[in-house]
This record gives C-alpha cells, sequence and structure tokens, in this order.
C-alpha cells in the first residue's frame, strides 16, 4: 500500500499545483517556462492516475510496482490476490487506454481537419504581394491563423488585409510563424484530447484554456522582438473592435477577455520572473520524477 | 505544374463557365497550359473523388461542375478560421478573434489607459 499511497499523494500534489499554476501571473512574463510546466504536470498527472489503480492492485506482491507487475505477467499470484485487485489493474489498463486512445484520436482528427482545410486552402486561397508568404482568404471578415502541420500555412482574409497597416500585418505574420515553428499545435493538443475524455471536468477545461493563451503570449512574445513596439498591440485591438460577418446566430459576443490579458502585457516590459518560474520548473519536473521513479524502483 | 495548381486551374475553369462542361471543353479552356486530355481527365477524376465536383452524363461524355460555390469554400474556411465550425480539433492556432463590442470597448479603454501611464 505504501506505493498507492505514493501514487496518491502524487495526484494531490499536480491537482493543487495546477491550480496553483493556473492563478499565478507571472506565467504572462515568461510563457514559455509556463508551457513547460504545463506539458510536465499534465504528464505527471496522467502516469500518476495510471500508477494509483496499479499499485492498489498489486498492493498483495508487497514489492514495487516493477517487481509485482513482472510476477503477475509470469503467472505468479500472490496470496491474498483477489477479483477487487484483478479490477484495480483492469482499471489502470483502462485509463492508459482511455489516455493515449484520445490522445491518437484527437491527432488524427485534426490531421483530416488539417487535410482538408488544405485542400480547400490550395482552391480559393490566392497570393498577395501585400502578405508575402501568406495565403489570403477573399472574405471580409477579420481573421489570421496557421495551418499546421509539416508545410504549415500561414493565412490571413481579405478583411484582415484592410483591418491592418503594413506594419501591423507583419507582425501578425511573424505571430502566425511562430506557431508553427514551435509546432503549438502539438502542445494543445493532449490537453485538447484531455477535454475530450473528461468533458464533465472543468478544471481540464480550464487548464486546456490556460495553456493557449499562454501559446499566444509566447508567440505574441517571438512577433515582439521582430517588429516595432506596439504594432502587435494595436494589431490586436483592430481585431478586437472588428464586426464578424459569418458568425452563426448566439456565437457572436463570446467575450474574449484574455485578449485585454495579452494586450496589457504587449504594452508593457516587466522582467521575466526567474525565481518563480525556476521554482515552478523545479516542482513540475521533480512531480513527473515520482511517478517515473516509483514505476522504475 | 504541380497537381494542386492543375487542381486550382481545373476549378477555376468550371467556376468561371457556371455551366456543366465536359472534359474536352476544359481541355479547351486550358489550351495555353498545353495539357493532355488524359491529364484534364484525371485531374477530374481526383476532384470528384474529394466531393469538389459532381458529374453526370451528358450524351456520350460525362460533364462536371463545381459541387460547391468559390465563396461556399471560403465561408468554410472562414468558419474553421474563426473556430466557429463547433468542432474542438485543435485543427488551427488563430491570432485572435472579432469578439463583441462591450467587450472591444474594454479594450480600447486598456489601452488608453496604458497610453496615458506611459507618457506621464
Amino acid at each position: 500500500m505504501v506505493y498507492a499511497a505514493h501514487f496518491a499523494g502524487a495526484v494531490v500534489a499536480c491537482y493543487l499545483t495546477a491550480q496553483v499554476l493556473a492563478r499565478s501571473t507571472w506565467t504572462y512574463r515568461a510563457p514559455g517556462v509556463a508551457i513547460v510546466c504545463w506539458q510536465a504536470l499534465g504528464l505527471a498527472l496522467g502516469l500518476s492516475a495510471i500508477g494509483l489503480p496499479l499499485a492498489m492492485g498489486l498492493a498483495p506482491y508487497g514489492t514495487s510496482v516493477s517487481t509485482g507487475l513482472g510476477r503477475l505477467v509470469r503467472g505468479d499470484i500472490a496470496p491474498g490476490f483477489g477479483l477487487v485487485h484483478a479490477l484495480q489493474i483492469a482499471a489502470a489498463l483502462g485509463v492508459a487506454g482511455v489516455l493515449l486512445g484520445t490522445t491518437v484520436t484527437c491527432g488524427l482528427r485534426a490531421i483530416r481537419a488539417q487535410r482538408r482545410h488544405r485542400e480547400l486552402l490550395n482552391l480559393v486561397g490566392r497570393d498577395d504581394p501585400a502578405a508575402p508568404g501568406a495565403l489570403v482568404l477573399d472574405h471580409p471578415s477579420a481573421a489570421a491563423y496557421c495551418l499546421p502541420g509539416m508545410r504549415p500555412q500561414v493565412v490571413v482574409s481579405a478583411g484582415t488585409l484592410s483591418l491592418l497597416d503594413r506594419a501591423q500585418l507583419a507582425a501578425v505574420l511573424s505571430h502566425e510563424r511562430a506557431h508553427a515553428d514551435e509546432r503549438h499545435d502539438l502542445v494543445l493538443l493532449p490537453f485538447t484530447a484531455l477535454c475530450r475524455a473528461l468533458p464533465w471536468a472543468g478544471w481540464v477545461d480550464a487548464a486546456r484554456e490556460r495553456v493557449s493563451l499562454l501559446v499566444e503570449m509566447r508567440a505574441d512574445d517571438k512577433a515582439r522582438q521582430l517588429h516595432a513596439d506596439g504594432q502587435l498591440a494595436a494589431a490586436l485591438l483592430r481585431f478586437a473592435t472588428a464586426p464578424s460577418r459569418v458568425t452563426p446566430a448566439g456565437a457572436l459576443g463570446i467575450a474574449d477577455t484574455e485578449l485585454d490579458a495579452r494586450v496589457r502585457r504587449l504594452l508593457t516590459t516587466g522582467r521575466p520572473p526567474r525565481v518563480r518560474g525556476a521554482l515552478a520548473l523545479a516542482v513540475t519536473l521533480t512531480l513527473v520524477a515520482l511517478p517515473v521513479s516509483l514505476f522504475l524502483s | 505544374m504541380r497537381l494542386g495548381e492543375l487542381e486550382r486551374a481545373v476549378m477555376d475553369v468550371l467556376w468561371d463557365r457556371r455551366t456543366p462542361l465536359t472534359v474536352r471543353e476544359v481541355a479547351e479552356s486550358l489550351l495555353d497550359r498545353e495539357l493532355a486530355y488524359t491529364t484534364v481527365m484525371t485531374v477530374l477524376d481526383r476532384l470528384a473523388g474529394k466531393g469538389m465536383v459532381e458529374r453526370e452524363r451528358a450524351g456520350r461524355a460525362w460533364s462536371y461542375r463545381p459541387a460547391a460555390s468559390r465563396e461556399a469554400y471560403i465561408a468554410q474556411l472562414m468558419l474553421d478560421a474563426l473556430d466557429l465550425a463547433g468542432s474542438r480539433d485543435a485543427a488551427l492556432v488563430r491570432f485572435a478573434r472579432s469578439v463583441s463590442g462591450t467587450e472591444a470597448d474594454v479594450l480600447r479603454a486598456a489601452l488608453a489607459e496604458e497610453a496615458t501611464d506611459g507618457k506621464s
């Protein structure tokens, strides 16, 4: 039971750390570090959630998880090993299957959607000297996005071209290229998958929203390095005030409070939170090391 | 010429002419590209396979027309782009979405506030 207790402790620690991380505002000043922390936290939670029922099921062996599992696989049934223990091990396999399965299906879904999107884009997107390196969609609404993949494609709408001036557009294109270069779609994938697996868990949804905001901030920072101050903030504000014309009933008015946070941080230059960032990294990496060492011991 | 460009050229012909066209008619419209009849047929076949064009019997030949207008495809892409398609596949990474007027006012106020703070 010692191992099960350790795994249970790891689950609780992950949950509490996630709560703290979700409320921390230093993450806005170091989105890259915060993204790594969230990835580590997600991994640690997944491993602990698999380890907890596994360790409980293997408790009759009184050994470490790996030794107990090895003996069970060889057909060596420990005295006192009953139906409850078998069900606990099945639950562990179930958790592992759901986590891996949803991530894979979610990834495949995204690839399919991207392929379809790319095919349509090839037919109706056009090059425009005003937006070098990007494809333009002839539509009055304002949109700028990145189609990720092996050959990423940055796309802007005609509405965006008329909305932004040359310098602002260049900053937005840099922002999109940062998404493509750092494969932010893959950063978000496990969180999107988890939301699908646990649609009723509000905190998972909150974590995903948080990471997607951090990803935007990270791309904002990359773009900011390459362009004059204020261009990106101005572009964001122009987007915020542009009327959307393809919105189906009910969807308009989704309040994007995150935009406010992004604009504010672009207009100020805060010092990077080195101490808190290092501390958060140390905590989350320890949380990953804990279940890993429990599995390997 | 790459296959993607060929598909695009063929779709442009179908969209611009507005009537169902046979393979020969499409090939004739693309004379300046010196495409073989079979090439055009292959491209139209591929497009039909992807559901981008529909075909029907016209006498002894097939005639082809776009499954949807150019505008309809652009609208589909824009729905994806503005995250309004209702899917949660995280297929795209977006810069920003348009928001409501109230929110925009809050943002404008924030910018004005920051600007004055910066000057003083």
